[in-house]
């Protein structure tokens, strides 16, 4: 791990969260906190919760019980774009880009936020929204090149092999220049040399802007690998919080993942 | 010799600047603010003039110097094609060192041997990559005491004495031109012609790589020569995207373009080079035969998927252009309505197809190192692109012979360019002297003498013979030439190549001297083979899948047959048409050590890693199985299984007799 790299206050804590749907309780009674700068994974077996977290901490799901308090402010009730403008953004399990439009395009929707001008100069292409889309999409070739994906600019995203979608929606999450970053699954389905690049970029987001990432894996050897913090469901309660190693010894962890007794 | 004596005083007269140094500060002061390079920076082009070229140059070698870069020191410069990777070359001989380029994919310890033998001082690179190997294995390299690096992207942390980022570099040269001004042009001034100005380490198919050392003279004189030859001026556009190691690019990229005055254009990254062909249109282009393969195929496969129509139109005016466009090419007589047909089909067909390729403004497109199938010169040729096969050594500072341009003969590669004699030993060695022979190899005095003799003549290590035409045909390494038990001959890489010219063969190794018969291995091409197989609702799961059907091997088999009925006409080696073959469950690569770097099969070593399969292609078995340790791009290795069926294949009686 990166020993120049600080680790700052929590910045958003989670507590006591409990939702449930119907008659399922996907999470009961969960707190964690994420600290500022830090690479915190959530882990557990398939129906653990951990998409359900991540759409709580992100404002999608609202808890029955519970708040989140992010940068000191208690949240209430809160939908994603309030979360996006915050400077928090996702990536999803299944990519959700669009598909017909092309890598830059879809990269520039991340920018939205950052836009200002009307209705009226956006259609005519004139005035402030032509130096804002100029503005943009140097911010945006910035992101292009450090991706890695300049060979790909113009290629509608439909056109793309699984493991390049997933990178043109991180692509997309850093165009909101986010300080949290919520990835759910942002691996799943590559191959080694794929992961290898995704993991390589989340560390480089992580230590050239400083970005908090949280994320949702399942292949343990690259949560071991990058994660500074790592935090562990099971059936929507957590069984572990603490770094990687203290994570390999501990005997609720070890239980869940071998199946143990519940 | 006479030739050369004739040409090399009409140089020295023409420009006095006899070393890349003394060119660079010419076209600052000719055509200053005529573009030099071009990179492509998000998403942008960025231009040098010459100018702003010799102004970065300049800090470049003084911030070198600054750091304790000395004349005769060799700096290794690492890295895709980058402008200021150019300018560290230019940087070095303003020094009067030696710049040595090295493969940039090379692994941490293939560099070890170029970078120790070399004794390497200083090294400028690309990005943290070429760094950290460089780190890995620099306690192995006492010479080396700085590394500066280009693209400062996660070099924030790295806090290793020796290690600075280029822009501390180049201010700490400002810094002290300003402090010094008359230094930066004494040490240029110091520099001669017959200084060495560059090291390129041969690709090293036999035994370890050599440095091969070139003197600017040599340098210069060859490049200007074949400037010359092609009618290239200062307003060529080259795009750069070839190892820089490689003496091809050293001459394309970089000596012509010193010695004309040519805007040379460095693409985005190395997945991109096919979209900055198209914004960039270069004039005069460079790629070895397997590049213009893959367009072709490229351009074959979108028209298989192509509506009726176009399909239609597409062969139509392609049938035309075979017929005639290669006479219009060629400045021949063609009557009026075939020329109004091939103009039509220039708007329809061939002008839309060099778009896409980027060859629309190409005037000269050359290509090398492997031998090209005929109906890739039928295809480019028909279209207006007037490609040529080149025939060069790292030696020779490439250039040797070229097709010229109103007689390309697809099996021969051309005739000595002007200044470049050559002739054929009593063994059918071609042997070459002329202005471009290199120096000598690097602390090899040995070898040097070995590969050129007292008279300056230099064995090529390729076997040939001279056509009727007076034109050159390259049959293979003199070395791998051998023969059968019943002493026809037997020239694997003619085989191959011949094979090769098939679009369903990727690589092929052949095998029979001091054998009863030939066999092969074979790759099979997994684009266009799999392509084959979908096209017949035949499933399969990857290479090795592929390779191991039956109907794929039918397919080979066909494909062999029609090489052994071509063969059967061959007066010399109508003897060695392949009688046994297996198709080899994994491609070959470089990073098994398999191909070299430039993608030539290293036979000896391929024959001791399959040596059972070998041997089961000779006693008759029909199946065999073999182990072999691969290893993936990450460089960690596996165990591959695999066990593979042995085909045969029909021959053919000559069909002329053996006095011929």
């Amino acid at each position: 791990m990166n020993p120049h790299r600080k680790i700052g206050d929590v910045i958003l804590q989670a507590e006591a969260i409990s939702l449930s749907f119907g008659g399922v309780k996907a999470l009961s009674n969960i707190s964690l906190e994420v600290r500022e700068h830090e690479i915190l994974s959530i882990i557990g077996p398939n129906g653990a919760g951990k998409s359900s977290m991540l759409n709580v901490i992100n404002g999608v799901y609202h808890p029955q019980q519970g708040h989140v308090v992010y940068r000191g402010k208690t949240r209430e009730r809160m939908r994603p774009h309030e979360a996006a403008r915050q400077g928090i953004a996702r990536t999803f399990q299944n990519i959700a880009l669009f598909k017909g439009m092309s890598v830059l395009d879809n990269i520039m929707t991340g920018r939205n936020l950052k836009m200002r001008a009307n209705f009226i100069q956006q259609a005519l292409y004139w005035g402030r929204a032509q130096r804002e889309e100029i503005a943009q999409r140097a911010y945006v070739e910035k992101i292009i090149d450090f991706l890695e994906i300049q060979h790909i600019r113009k290629t509608p995203v439909g056109r793309l092999p699984y493991g390049l979608q997933k990178r043109v929606e991180l692509a997309r999450a850093l165009a909101a220049e986010p300080s949290m970053l919520l990835l759910d699954e942002p691996m799943a389905g590559m191959n080694v040399e794929e992961k290898q690049d995704m993991c390589r970029f989340i560390l480089d987001v992580n230590d050239e802007f400083g970005t908090t990432i949280v994320l949702i894996e399942h292949d343990m050897g690259v949560v071991m690998d990058i994660s500074d913090r790592i935090v562990v469901l099971d059936y929507g309660k957590k069984i572990g919080d603490g770094s990687p190693d203290e994570i390999r010894v501990n005997p609720d962890v070890i239980a869940a993942y071998l199946g143990g007794s519940h | 010799m006479a030739k050369l004596e004739s040409i090399r005083p009409a140089l020295v007269q023409e420009s006095v600047a006899d070393t890349f140094p003394k060119l660079l500060q010419a076209h600052a002061r000719e055509r200053s603010a005529r573009p030099a390079m071009r990179e492509k920076d998000l998403g942008i082009w960025q231009t040098w003039d010459w100018d702003e070229v010799a102004t970065e140059v300049r800090a470049l070698a003084l911030g070198l110097s600054a750091k304790g870069f000395k004349r005769g020191d060799r700096l290794a410069v690492i890295g895709d094609n980058r402008p200021r990777l150019y300018m560290a070359i230019m940087a070095a001989q303003c020094m009067g060192g030696i710049p040595v380029p090295l493969y940039q994919d090379a692994a941490a310890e293939e560099m070890v041997f170029v970078l120790g033998d070399a004794e390497v001082s200083m090294a400028v690179v690309e990005d943290q990559e070429q760094v950290d190997k460089l780190l890995e294995i620099r306690d192995r390299l006492p010479a080396l005491q700085a590394m500066v690096y280009d693209d400062p992207r996660g070099m924030r942390h790295y806090q290793h004495d020796g290690v600075y980022d280029m822009a501390e570099i180049l201010g700490a040269g400002r810094i002290h031109h300003d402090e010094h001004p008359l230094f930066f042009q004494s040490m240029v001034d110091m520099g001669r012609g017959s200084d060495p100005a560059i090291m390129l380490y041969t690709s090293g198919t036999t035994g370890h790589p050599k440095g091969v050392l070139h003197t600017y003279d040599s340098m210069i004189i060859t490049a200007r020569n074949a400037a010359n030859l092609e009618g290239l001026t200062e307003h060529e556009e080259v795009l750069a995207y070839l190892p820089m190691a490689w003496v091809g690019d050293n001459l394309f990229s970089y000596a012509q373009s010193l010695v004309t005055g040519f805007c040379v254009s460095c693409p985005e990254s190395s997945d991109t080079v096919m979209t900055d062909m198209r914004e960039i249109g270069p004039t005069y282009y460079f790629a070895p035969p397997r590049v213009y393969e893959n367009l072709l195929t490229q351009v074959m496969i979108r028209m298989e998927d192509a509506g009726r129509f176009k399909y239609w139109l597409f062969h139509y005016f392609m049938n035309h252009a075979r017929r005639v466009g290669t006479d219009i090419l060629e400045g021949k007589p063609v009557g009026f309505w075939d020329r109004l047909g091939y103009k039509l089909g220039e708007y329809l067909v061939y002008g839309p197809v060099k778009n896409v390729l980027g060859f629309t403004r190409l005037k000269l497109a050359y290509t090398a190192g492997e031998a090209i199938g005929p109906e890739l010169f039928d295809f480019y040729r028909a279209i207006g692109v007037n490609i040529k096969q080149l025939y060069g050594q790292t030696e020779a500072y490439v250039m040797v012979c070229v097709h010229p341009n109103d007689k390309v003969k697809p099996d021969t590669v051309g005739v000595p360019v002007p200044g470049v004699e050559v002739k054929i030993a009593d063994n059918g060695e071609v042997l070459f002297r002329g202005p471009g022979t290199f120096h000598s190899y690097w602390q090899r005095p040995d070898a040097t003498n070995e590969t050129r003799n007292a008279e300056g003549w230099v064995l090529s290590g390729d076997a040939g013979y001279f056509d009727e035409d007076g034109q050159l045909k390259i049959i293979d390494r003199a070395k791998d030439v051998g023969r059968l038990t019943n002493g026809s001959l037997f020239a694997p890489k003619y085989l191959e190549n011949k094979l090769k010219f098939f679009q369903h063969i990727k690589e092929v190794v052949a095998f029979g001297d001091g054998q009863d018969y030939t066999t092969a291995f074979i790759n099979i091409d997994l684009t266009a083979v799999g392509n084959w197989a979908e096209k017949r609702g035949l499933p399969y799961t990857g290479y090795t899948d592929l390779a191991g059907q039956a109907p794929v091997y039918e397919l080979i088999r066909e494909c062999i047959e029609k090489m052994n009925a071509d063969l059967a006409r061959d007066p010399k080696l109508h003897g060695s048409q392949i009688r046994r073959f297996l198709i080899l469950h994994k491609e070959l690569d470089a990073d098994d050590g398999e191909l070299t770097r430039t993608r030539k099969v290293r036979r000896k070593f391929i024959a001791e890693r399959y040596a059972p399969l070998i041997d089961a292609l000779y006693d008759g078995s029909q199946v065999c199985s073999i182990d072999t340790v691969v290893k993936f791009e990450d460089g960690r290795s596996g165990q591959l299984r695999a066990t593979l069926q042995i085909r045969d294949a029909k021959t053919y009686p000559a069909i002329v007799t053996e006095a011929a």
